[in-house]
């Protein structure tokens, strides 16, 4: 008898859940919904012309139309703002990657007198934010005659984002134990051939997070960008034209919905091929706690 | 042994420590400095020397209106992040940790707008608001009702903190579903055996065992409301209207690019980042008990022995 009470009780509770699951299906759906329509909003309009646009958004384009791209590339040189974004933000990664691996395998092989000084100082820059130091910064790049070019912008969105990469990759080369090190040694490996012939390949799971986070970052600062290459246009990075697009063709609402479609559809195709990469890397550092 | 001979730490180290010295230590510094100083220009004439004007840029904080309005807006957004982004987070964590198909599906949705820049997204959200025949009006007119000033004096700061907390939902709910799966299932069999309802397992066993990972999202969701920028700068740049939508990163910007006012805006920058210090070690102390505390310390002996 206990135990055909217990089933039953089993069974009632299943029912309950599963009525309770469509409630839980339909709240995240919902949500779900939400995230999703106004980029798929975005995309519907950006094929209507301006005027059906401030007519009619939520209906499929009546007459479909390119022009708002002809306009988007040929007025604005999306490309060209594409290819800006791509020399800035790959010469970041790049150099985060490089300089973040250099210090974390200084401070995680070597015993120094100042290591834990280091370590804290390195911490402690996460406090600084671009704001605490972007005029005396901007001040430099203007003393070295380079404000305005690419290289302006590169240099402080390094430093920006060495010190977290630098604390991502330190505590990944903790984990690795030294026996293939010393093995390598024996062989007579000297240090330089031990960090790039194990150390690094060993690294590229926290590899690909630094180069992800500092890549978007990077991609998506709007602060630097427009305080170092304001008003020199054929540099201009994606975000700083998407801006002077707003404040300057506002009224153009087919042009504003192309351009928005113009950026967010690459960066959609490399989130969906490279997802759990991606989501790994932006939420590394806060998982690790 | 390998690592015994000292030189060639010098070339691994110093390329980054370099960097760091120059574009964040010294700047951070100087700007400090600077906030002491009336400058003229950011760079010095030759022969021009900064007037010492003492504290009378941080008296000016505490009678500046417009500052008080940016901090307003800042502590404001740093509340309703806590409540919206990590709350929102955590209810669509919980149910989809309940789920089994989907999950997936759900993970890459409510992130994707992490990875869009704040600046297309208000591009995209200013597109909804316009006053003319913006999205929002249109659906009001398809009620028959009058169009609404969305980023006008009332409703802009509201305005700019939807998309601001909307897009970053998807970042908080995947750390809290991270916490949430690595929660043992046999706690929660143990529960259920035991007669307690899914809704109390929640209040019982998810909250107290979530209860690190809380702090880390509460940590970052209010420092990063402290760095807002771009999108309040898109929807409503300079503040407008009159200054009412600053947060304390845009009124920095304007006042040091807009209005050339440079040693002012460092002293602002600077109470960012006494604010950031002054937030993140207060939520630290709201949220740590004794246990934690011990745990905690325990953690960073371990860690001293490791290195």
């Amino acid at each position: 008898m206990d135990v055909t009470l217990q089933l039953e009780k089993v069974h009632r509770r299943k029912k309950k859940i599963s009525a309770g699951m469509i409630a839980i299906y339909a709240v995240l759906i919902f949500w779900a919904v939400l995230t999703i329509f106004p980029f798929v909003w975005v995309v519907i309009n950006s094929f209507k012309p301006s005027a059906e646009v401030l007519r009619s958004s939520f209906a499929l384009p009546q007459e479909f139309t390119l022009a708002n791209y002809q306009n988007a590339f040929g007025k604005l040189n999306v490309l060209n703002a594409y290819k800006n974004s791509f020399i800035i933000s790959g010469t970041v990664t790049i150099g985060v990657m490089v300089l973040a691996s250099l210090m974390s395998f200084g401070l995680t092989r070597y015993r120094f007198r100042g290591k834990e000084f280091i370590r804290s100082m390195i911490v402690a820059s996460l406090m600084f934010p671009a704001f605490a130091t972007i005029i005396p910064v901007y001040k430099m790049i203007i003393q070295w005659e380079m404000l305005g070019t690419p290289i302006a912008v590169i240099l402080p969105q390094i430093a920006g984002n060495l010190s977290f990469a630098t604390i991502v990759m330190t505590g990944f080369m903790q984990s690795i134990p030294l026996e293939m090190e010393e093995a390598a040694y024996m062989e007579g490996a000297n240090v330089f051939q031990v960090f790039a012939k194990i150390i690094v390949p060993l690294c590229r799971p926290s590899l690909a997070t630094v180069a992800i986070f500092s890549f978007l970052w990077s991609y998506n600062d709007l602060f630097v960008q427009k305080i170092m290459i304001a008003g020199h246009k054929q540099y201009y990075p994606v975000c700083t034209l998407l801006e002077e697009i707003s404040s300057q063709y506002g009224t153009d609402f087919g042009l504003m919905a192309a351009s928005v479609t113009i950026i967010v559809i690459p960066v959609m195709i490399v989130y969906i091929l490279l997802q759990k990469n991606i989501i790994k890397g932006l939420t590394a550092g806060a998982v690790k706690g | 042994m390998l690592y015994k001979k000292k030189w060639p730490l010098f070339l691994f180290l110093v390329p980054g420590l370099l960097f760091l010295l120059v574009f964040l230590y010294i700047p951070f510094v100087e700007n400090i400095k600077n906030s002491f100083y009336e400058m003229a220009s950011v760079v010095k004439m030759p022969g021009q020397e900064f007037e010492f004007i003492g504290i009378d840029n941080y008296k000016r904080l505490f009678t500046d209106p417009d500052i008080r309005v940016a901090m307003a807006n800042t502590l404001k957004m740093m509340v309703l992040t806590v409540i919206f982004e990590v709350g929102i987070a955590f209810v669509l964590a919980v149910m989809v940790s309940q789920i089994k198909k989907l999950q997936q599906l759900f993970r890459t949705v409510y992130f994707f707008p992490v990875v869009i820049s704040a600046t297309a997204i208000g591009l995209l959200f200013k597109l909804f608001y316009n006053y003319n025949g913006g999205m929002l009006n249109q659906i009001l007119e398809a009620l028959g009702k009058e169009p609404v000033l969305w980023l006008g004096p009332e409703l802009a700061f509201a305005m700019i903190c939807v998309p601001t907390l909307w897009s970053y939902i998807g970042f908080y709910f995947v750390i809290l579903l991270t916490g949430l799966s690595d929660i043992p299932d046999d706690i929660y069999e143990a529960a259920s055996i035991d007669g307690c309802s899914k809704f109390k397992q929640v209040f019982y066993i998810t909250l107290p065992s979530l209860k690190p990972v809380f702090f880390t999202s509460v940590t970052l969701a209010v420092t990063g409301a402290l760095k807002v920028f771009d999108l309040p700068w898109v929807l409503a740049p300079n503040g407008a209207p009159q200054g009412l939508t600053h947060f304390l990163g845009t009124y920095m910007y304007q006042t040091a690019y807009g209005l050339n006012n440079y040693d002012y805006a460092s002293t602002q920058a600077l109470l960012i980042v006494v604010l950031g210090v002054v937030v993140s070690k207060g939520v630290g102390m709201l949220t740590a008990d004794k246990d934690e505390k011990v745990a905690a310390k325990a953690k960073r002996a371990r860690a001293k022995g490791v290195a």
